[in-house]
């Protein structure tokens, strides 16, 4: 367990000596944050709120570019073979990485919150408890992607493109960046196929409607449900030389990680709420900043008929 | 006669269409430094890492402290230690965090305190292994390849594109170990490596052992005779050399002729004789001391690094 632990310490410090990982893992997510809450939410608390589910889904999301290439580059270097030599397994190589991801990957959703909270005065960040398991399944899923990943693909420059054919699907069609009351009927069903599509819907659901964790199963288990496939195919598939290889066939194992996705896909297209509830958020929304408009515009005009009117009257 | 610590039977191992390791057996006894002697691609890191556990053999036997690396590879890594040949750490790791890490993989383990005094490199312990020289690196790697204190430690080409001084430096460390009864199996292409450390080598080419013994026995095999080698203005025949007094034989090799004597200087006067009545002339002349080169170039024909 100590060596465990000490890998995840390398990898973490590793990490914070790397200028890039500071760019990409602190500095883009809060430029993000800010471009959600200040322009598209216009600093309006309700809608920062709305918009906090999909900034925080897009972060967790990115868990799988780092974890990828941290692990490319490592093989690449043989770096890993030092490893191998040594009675470090394969899971403890894995199981490193992903705490590491969790590790680093935390604070800067902490602080995003935070910020939701004091600065952008968001009057309540819904069910903590449902946000954090989210987050953490979220984390660990999609940084075991990157496990998978890493393991098909034998360059970096594979890496990096396939990185990017998912990566863009995942965060266009989620609703981490356009809404996803704003996609035709036909993207929101291709949407149900994917894990980020449940994550952020879950994330608004736990923070906007503060959902708790018994009314997020299905986010939270077909989250868990594919981490555990995730990792399994990567401890399978894991190569410490250089110069292993792996052929075209193993590449379909990445196809092997849609399977649960694939599956819920359909039985949401079906019978499932998921469609349905972000309409049903997005009209509450509405509802609730035309209910807010409302009142301020049947507000009183002059001094006399403001609520402290009568007080000062009494005085 | 006790077991041996390795045991290597009839070992092969293949890459696509391509023999790497064809059929080499050899045994290792305990406390003994053996050496693969070889030049590149000869398939002397394909068979150590066999033995490391790293690569699994098509077939063949072997045995490293009683376990097959094949089969028991988990229990192998703990009482092996390894310094492979293409290898790194990560660029922003300390010097100090890498062996306290590689210490925490090992139930019992060396304090990295002593190893760091041990192998000089105290006042790098804060030092980047990025910011390392190429020395340093490798006595790092010897450091954790010690750092489980191991029963058999394996170096893979432990002096290979290091500057002659600082491969005296690992040469020293090497013997230090020898002094502490380590068994040491290591890869070199290296002659004068193998001659200092080697209690035993085995010369290994295209995949197989050609001829197996201590460095002595291998001298005393070709007869104790100098290598003088010789270039010329103009190419003159094997066998006319090879017919000079004092010459017991003679090989044209890369446009030198190789001339091994048992009389070096009537050898030398004879050529020059020779020469002046080909109105040949003398380029260049090398004289040779025995060594293992020579026993390489008469059982294959070629140098070590051709």
């Amino acid at each position: 367990m100590n060596h465990l632990i000490l890998l995840t310490g390398m990898r973490v410090r590793l990490a914070l000596r790397n200028r890039m990982f500071f760019f990409f893992s602190i500095v883009m997510p809060l430029v993000f944050f800010f471009l959600y809450a200040a322009v598209f939410g216009k600093s309006e608390p309700r809608t920062v709120a709305y918009l906090l589910g999909p900034v925080l889904g897009l972060n967790v999301m990115g868990s799988f570019w780092g974890l990828s290439a941290a692990l490319v580059g490592f093989r690449e270097q043989g770096i890993l073979r030092r490893f191998h030599v040594s009675p470090v397994t394969e899971l403890d190589m894995l199981l490193s990485s992903i705490f590491a991801n969790y590790a680093l990957a935390l604070p800067t959703l902490v602080i995003e919150l935070a910020l939701a909270r004091y600065m952008f005065r968001v009057p309540s960040l819904g069910d903590l408890f449902s946000v954090w398991l989210l987050i953490t399944t979220g984390i660990v899923s999609f940084g075991s992607l990157g496990l998978v990943i890493a393991s098909v693909t034998n360059t970096m420059q594979e890496t990096q493109v396939l990185n990017q054919l998912l990566w863009l699907p995942l965060i266009f069609l989620s609703g981490a960046t356009i809404p996803f009351t704003v996609l035709s009927k036909t993207v929101q069903h291709i949407a149900l196929f994917l894990p980020a599509t449940y994550l952020v819907h879950g994330l608004k659901r736990a923070i906007v409607e503060s959902a708790h964790p018994t009314s997020l199963l299905i986010p939270l288990l077909s989250l868990t449900v594919w981490f555990i496939l995730t990792l399994f195919l990567s401890t399978q598939l894991f190569r410490w030389e250089p110069e292993a290889k792996i052929g075209r066939k193993a590449k379909l194992y990445v196809a092997a990680t849609a399977i649960p996705f694939l599956l819920l896909g359909l039985w949401e297209a079906k019978y499932g709420r998921v469609i349905a509830e972000e309409n049903t958020t997005i009209q509450r929304l509405d509802a609730a900043e035309k209910a807010e408009k409302d009142k301020a515009q049947q507000a009183p005009k002059s001094p006399a008929e403001t609520p402290e009117a009568p007080a000062l009257e009494k005085h | 006669m006790p077991e041996p610590v390795i045991r290597v039977e009839n070992l092969v191992k293949r890459y696509g269409d391509v023999e790497a390791v064809r059929g080499v057996s050899f045994s290792v006894s305990e406390g003994e430094v053996f050496g693969l002697l070889g030049p590149n691609g000869a398939g002397k890191t394909s068979t150590i890492e066999i033995l490391e556990g790293l690569r699994n053999a098509d077939s063949g036997t072997a045995v490293v402290c009683g376990y097959d690396p094949g089969k028991d590879a988990a229990a192998l890594k703990y009482v092996i230690g390894a310094a492979l040949q293409s290898t790194a750490l990560p660029d922003k790791l300390r010097v100090m965090e890498a062996l306290k890490l590689f210490a925490s993989f090992y139930k019992a383990n060396k304090n990295p305190e002593e190893l760091l005094k041990r192998f000089g490199l105290e006042e790098k312990r804060n030092a980047f292994y990025s910011q390392l020289s190429g020395g340093q690196k490798q006595r790092l790697a010897l450091a954790i390849a010690l750092i489980n204190d191991p029963k058999v430690v394996f170096l893979d080409e432990p002096t290979a594109g290091l500057d002659p001084q600082v491969r005296r430096e690992i040469y020293d460390i090497i013997e230090e170990l020898k002094r502490d009864k380590k068994t040491i199996v290591l890869t070199t292409h290296y002659i004068e490596e193998a001659e200092r450390l080697c209690d035993r080598v085995a010369i290994i080419d295209h995949g197989k052992v050609i001829k197996e013994g201590t460095p002595s026995q291998f001298k005393q095999a070709s007869g104790d005779k100098t290598r003088i080698e010789v270039r010329l203005a103009r190419p003159e025949s094997d066998a006319t050399l090879k017919n000079l007094e004092g010459v017991s034989d003679c090989r044209a090799l890369n446009g030198a002729y190789v001339l091994h004597c048992q009389r070096p200087p009537q050898a030398i006067v004879a050529l020059v004789k020779h020469l002046e009545t080909q109105n040949n002339e003398l380029v260049s002349l090398e004289i040779f001391t025995p060594s293992l080169e020579d026993v390489f170039i008469e059982l294959t024909g070629r140098r070590l690094r051709d």
